[in-house]
């Protein structure tokens, strides 16, 4: 049984169809890359799945539950997390403060307004490790804006990753940041996804990226599933070889 | 005191001189009475209770990025919700009048809260500010409940039930015995707040005025948070009105005007909304400039006016945003 199934969505913005019929399937400890050129529906489906746009169509069940009316914070309880294309932080607030809000909000003490929150030291405990397991323990201190653009988009994963989802789903994790940064980031990634047993879907641009660290790799195309499959049968598809065009599938390029 | 973004960053070190300074400032709050003058005395409390007000609206302003312009309601409800107390109950126990103003300031808060936090920006601010009109208009209007223009009379209440007895000279009373109530009101309302805006509450308020998008993202319900915000905003706004009504001894409409929702806008940005204790200090400082202007020239607005431009191009991080980055200068140079 998947862990999610979204079947028939759509999702049109004036006479655009971003996402046109899309059933998807994520099949639980998987990682999958979601790839596409520009306007190929990537992150809208991700903000379909993630509740941060309704459908205009189509039904989303997650872990048994049909999430498709819920609301962000409704699907976030149930185990679906996000990053965001462009990093979204706290920008004033320290690296500290960042994982400790995600951890605040997953258990509920977020309404608590007499408890200091320098005094949770249970958070404070997970939010370190969280914030070790992502390489930034000697920048706990720092406000989110003081990070280098590399480390920034480490926590944004890192903050999302701090709700314990099932699910995270992580829109560009390596843009705006040098090559071989992108393997250190994606190294981390998938060493928390893999250790902590759950799925990802990952939007990514960069084809050596994809191919090195996919269980699954779902290519769109127009708001369409163009091909989906292991990152072998992509390589063999001939659809994908047309989009990709000149580029040698093997190497991304 | 800090930023809030700094507040999280402080250090034990940093701790030991803020101590030590605040036990200083209250000490010479405690024997302020003592050393000044009646009149000076009656201003500072007069200080202490817009410090209260000003705290309140920077509850939303500076931690959770809503510019009200309608605060004047709540002040102003919770005032003649004491005086009702007065006028209804036959009542004169500063403890009822607290109740009765903290309720009006309360209710009326959680409703026009439920309405305003739909929006941000200049649409939340228009918004509350035209819903402080409708109290204001009230008040006028149903002159045979409120009094119209000669507002209702509230008289020098009774204290804790009268333990510790209540003067005949009222000047007494405010310069002493009131003085130090609305100093330990004071004292609970800074002490609460300092601890709504470290709780887990406080910081997903910042969460949102930073970033609204990723505040939903981790689960924050954005727009029930700011509506708690608001209610808790108008509550302790409610408790400054309610301390306010004794010193001025009338509740009046003057008191539900726009224009009192500017001055405590002023107050905070003067003191520095980006920290806790800029408008409190903005509050004190404003309360003093505004009573030395009215008592030197008939165009006092325009003095006040000035000063205001004045400092804002000066001091854009208001006065305690100025002594924050001083400072920190002499830190680095030391």
């Amino acid at each position: 049984m998947p862990l999610l199934a979204a079947q028939g969505l759509r999702k049109s913005f004036g006479d655009t169809r971003a996402v046109d019929g899309v059933d998807f399937a994520i099949e639980p400890q998987r990682l999958i890359s979601l790839v596409g050129s520009n306007g190929a529906g990537k992150t809208t489906l991700v903000n379909l799945i993630t509740g941060l746009l309704p459908p205009d169509e189509g039904r989303i069940v997650f872990d048994g539950q049909d999430v498709t009316r819920l609301p962000v914070y409704g699907r976030i309880k149930a185990g679906i997390a996000r990053s965001f294309q462009l990093v979204n932080l706290f920008d004033a607030l320290t690296v500290l403060d960042n994982v400790r809000l995600a951890i605040f909000s997953r258990d509920n003490k977020i309404n608590q307004v007499m408890r200091l929150a320098e005094r949770d030291r249970a958070a404070e405990e997970e939010a370190r490790g969280v914030i070790g397991e992502f390489g930034l323990a000697d920048k706990w201190s720092v406000p989110a804006s003081g990070l280098a653009q590399g480390e920034r988009k480490l926590l944004d994963v890192a903050v999302a990753y701090a709700l314990r989802p099932k699910l995270i789903l992580l829109d560009e994790p390596t843009s705006g940041v040098g090559t071989r940064e992108k393997s250190g980031i994606m190294d981390r990634v998938e060493a928390v996804v893999r250790s902590g047993g759950l799925s990802a879907v990952i939007v990514e641009h960069d084809m050596d990226i994809v191919f090195k660290y996919s269980d699954r790799i779902v290519m769109m195309h127009e708001g369409r599933v163009l091909a989906e499959g292991t990152p072998q049968e992509i390589i063999r598809d001939a659809r994908v070889a047309a989009m990709l065009g000149r580029r040698d599938p093997e190497r991304g390029g | 005191m800090s930023t809030p973004a700094i507040d999280a960053r402080a250090t034990a070190s940093g701790r030991v001189p803020a101590a030590a300074s605040l036990a200083l400032l209250a000490a010479l709050l405690v024997v302020f009475p003592y050393v000044a003058s009646s009149y000076q005395t009656i201003l500072l409390s007069y200080g202490l209770v817009m410090a209260i007000a000003a705290m309140a609206l920077n509850l939303l302003l500076g931690y959770t990025g809503l510019l009200s312009f309608g605060h004047s309601v709540y002040f102003g409800a919770a005032a003649y919700g004491a005086a009702f107390v007065v006028k209804y109950l036959h009542v004169v126990s500063m403890e009822a009048f607290l109740a009765g103003g903290v309720l009006s300031g309360l209710v009326i808060a959680a409703a026009f809260g439920f309405i305003c936090v739909r929006y941000t920006k200049i649409f939340f601010s228009i918004l509350t500010l035209a819903l402080s009109q409708v109290g204001w208009s009230l008040a006028l209007k149903l002159f045979w409940v409120t009094g119209g223009t000669d507002g209702i009379r509230v008289p020098t209440p009774v204290l804790l039930g009268g333990v510790f007895g209540t003067p005949q000279d009222k000047v007494v009373f405010l310069a002493h015995r009131y003085y130090y109530y609305v100093l330990a009101v004071f004292a609970v309302c800074a002490v609460l707040m300092w601890r709504i805006v470290q709780s887990p509450f406080g910081k997903s308020l910042q969460a949102i005025r930073d970033n609204e998008v990723r505040a939903e993202s981790i689960g924050i319900r954005v727009r029930r948070a700011r509506w708690f915000a608001f209610v808790l905003s108008g509550m302790f706004t409610g408790i400054a009105g309610v301390l306010w009504a004794p010193l001025n001894g009338l509740a009046t409409p003057d008191v539900l005007y726009w224009p009192f929702s500017g001055e405590l806008v002023v107050m905070t940005v003067m003191g520095g909304f980006h920290s806790f204790s800029g408008p409190i200090v903005g509050a004190v400082a404003f309360n003093y400039l505004k009573s030395y202007a009215v008592g030197r020239t008939e165009y006092w607005q325009l003095l006040l006016g000035v000063v205001f431009v004045v400092l804002v191009l000066v001091l854009p991080d208001g006065i305690m945003g100025a002594w924050a980055r001083l400072h920190r200068r002499m830190r680095k140079e030391g």
